[in-house]
């Protein structure tokens, strides 16, 4: 199985303000990487999500996500923004984005990891080792060891 | 508390376990125990009995429909948008707790008169379940029924009402067939001539029928709903035709959809082979359930129905010849009984009866005590708000044109909400108007109308007398019968609580 994120699918500094377009440049890292097949058939399944009911949720979080059939692997982009992000959340923009791309018919190990990764977003400490994260690689390895414990 | 909670969102990837996640840590913080059923992508992890069975307290946490939710009947039940379980579970566990305190207090109860209006909590609507009382749950059951039912009295009621003002008293009888004021009419057997014969009146007149034939219906099935949720509803609903048919009235519906429930509830408790579990809601509790609340309603219910209606019938023509008064009184508490049901109907076909053998007064005594329950209970609600809900207020409003047309049926909603307090003093009302009409010797050769008809009336101003005498005997009976049941609701702070498919109708 590939990994769940790489270096290459975080961004520490999202320059992007807008909901739309901040989504859009994770999705485009994903792309980029060959975990979304289509971007502009992705970005419509996840703002097909988005407009059910915002993905903002208290204490600066923002989880646009999707399962699409152009999502080839279950995969986590992860964007910081200083200025934040509006995902509809009531106390605020977000600061950390994740984008959650999964494949339509994903199996359930995938689906369990992405499940595991959704319980630790909850957790105060995770968002704040997110938050004091110092280059990609730490958000990797955060990642790596909080959601699949390595 | 011992507490079981299914999470639900639109994907299942993202919220559900963030919720899931939320409460249980809230859960541990607080010293609970939890078990959470995520209804999402990564596969079941369905709760089991047993923690349903020893749970104190059941948590929703979904923007979605939970599955198989009729597993958690009868417990108390927290429902929050699932945003709300993420961002703040330990409030969402505070009402849980609240809520089951409130359950196992022993007066929890909404007030007689009025249930609390829907709880609020930070903004978010909040709708919650509980089980207390005998008589409290079965007032709920009985409210969640008349909350689903109103909406047709009041349109299939305003629609005769208006074809009456629109095409006169005998649109009726232009419809349906029959003798009206002397004129005798086919009746439209083929409803696609409908409007060509009997022009729009005769359309809405039909059309307000059809929509009446859905009140027993309607109220049993909600009945039903109300004690065991969705499998309820069809053998609800199949008891309430029934009762139609063997022409029960409300009473019988209500009848019926208690029972429904209450055999739902009953083969709920039956446990079953995995492989049989899957087919239980589509298939086997809904044939299981309609065909032994059928089977009750037609030969428990209907066959003593029959039997009485011909006994009562025989007893009233009996009657006959005396003392006129005496009769005016009877007729009169047997229009307001049941309304639309069979001694109601006993009573009206007397009226029929005595009209086509030249006796216009009887006609004339019917009409009015047909009219006084709903102007009564309009007139109830009119002055004394607070008793009533908001649903009941608004069929209030409507009574005024229901009662002033002669449409009994707009009382039951509050009789069938609170037979034991309205039926009773509809009645008493009722009595004072039948028998003064029979003693100042109004007359009516109009077998329905109401007041459209009061150019046909003799002596209109005695008979209105009677009507506007009756409507304030059961007006103030229906006040005082309701202060009398009034209890003060301790209601925990922040937090209040309300049948929750009371909520969705009102």
């Amino acid at each position: 199985m590939s990994e769940l994120i790489t270096t290459d699918l975080v961004d520490l500094d999202v320059k992007a303000t807008e909901r739309g377009e901040a989504t859009a440049h994770l999705a485009g890292l994903l792309a980029a990487a060959g975990r979304v097949t289509d971007l502009e058939g992705f970005l419509a399944d996840v703002a097909a999500r988005e407009a059910q009911m915002p993905t903002g949720i208290e204490g600066g979080i923002g989880i646009p996500h999707a399962r699409s059939r152009f999502v080839s692997a279950p995969t986590l982009g992860f964007g910081r923004s200083t200025a934040g992000v509006d995902f509809g959340a009531e106390d605020g923009p977000a600061h950390l984005i994740f984008l959650i791309a999964a494949p339509e018919g994903g199996d359930s190990d995938h689906m369990t990891i992405l499940s595991k990764l959704a319980r630790r977003l909850v957790h105060r400490s995770f968002r704040e080792a997110l938050l004091g994260a110092g280059d990609p690689q730490a958000i990797v390895d955060l990642v790596d060891k909080e959601v699949l414990g390595k | 508390m011992k507490i079981v909670a299914v999470t639900s969102c639109p994907t299942g990837i993202a919220h559900t376990y963030m919720a899931a996640e939320s409460l249980e840590e809230a859960a541990k913080e607080g010293g609970h125990s939890i078990a959470v059923e995520t209804q999402g992508a990564a596969g079941a992890n369905p709760l089991t009995d047993e923690q349903i069975s020893s749970a104190d307290v059941v948590v929703l946490a979904a923007d979605v429909e939970v599955r198989n939710r009729e597993r958690f009947a009868g417990k108390p039940t927290v429902v929050v948008p699932i945003k709300r379980a993420i961002n703040d579970p330990g409030a969402v566990l505070d009402q849980a707790a609240a809520l089951l305190a409130a359950a196992l207090a022993p007066e929890p109860a909404p007030t007689a008169g009025s249930p609390p209006p829907p709880a609020r909590v930070g903004g978010t609507p909040v709708r919650a379940e509980h089980g207390p009382s005998g008589a409290t749950r079965v007032r709920q059951w009985l409210m969640t029924g008349v909350s689903y039912m109103i909406p047709f009295v009041a349109a299939g009621g305003i629609l005769i009402a208006l074809s009456f003002v629109i095409g006169g008293a005998q649109i009726a009888t232009k419809v349906n067939g029959g003798t009206f004021h002397g004129v005798t009419y086919p009746g439209v057997t083929d409803i696609s001539k409908l409007l060509a014969q009997t022009g729009v009146a005769g359309v809405m007149f039909k059309i307000g029928g059809i929509a009446f034939s859905m009140l027993v219906p309607i109220l049993a099935g909600f009945i039903a709903y109300a004690m065991a949720d969705r499998p309820g509803l069809v053998p609800g609903i199949v008891a309430g035709l029934i009762a139609n048919a063997i022409g029960a009235g409300f009473l019988g519906g209500l009848v019926g959809g208690l029972l429904a429930g209450g055999v739902v509830l009953a083969i709920l408790k039956i446990k079953v082979p995995k492989a049989v579990a899957g087919i239980m809601p589509v298939v086997v509790i809904p044939l299981i359930s309609t065909l032994i609340v059928g089977f009750l309603m037609i030969a428990a219910v209907g066959q003593p129905i029959a039997a009485a209606t011909r006994g009562l019938t025989d007893w009233l023509n009996g009657l006959n010849g005396s003392n006129a008064i005496a009769l005016g009184a009877l007729l009169g508490l047997m229009m307001a009984f049941d309304m639309g049901g069979p001694v109601n109907k006993v009573a009206y076909t007397f009226g029929l009866a005595s009209l086509a053998a030249g006796n216009q007064q009887v006609m004339a005594a019917v009409m009015a005590a047909g009219m006084t329950p709903p102007l009564a209970l309009a007139l109830a609600t009119a002055v004394r708000p607070g008793f009533f809900t908001k649903p009941e207020r608004e069929a209030g409003n409507a009574a005024w044109l229901l009662g002033a047309s002669f449409i009994t049926e707009g009382a039951i909603p509050f009789a069938a909400a609170d037979p034991l307090r309205i039926i009773p003093s509809l009645m008493a009302g009722s009595a004072v108007t039948g028998a003064l009409v029979m003693a100042l010797h109004a007359s009516s050769p109009a077998p329905h109308g109401g007041i459209w008809v009061i150019g046909l009336i003799g002596k209109p101003l005695v008979w209105l007398v009677a009507i506007l005498a009756g409507t304030v005997v059961s007006a103030a009976c229906v006040v005082v019968a309701k202060g009398l049941g009034r209890r003060s609701l301790a209601t925990p702070s922040g937090l209040a609580v309300e049948s929750r498919k009371v909520a969705v109708a009102g």
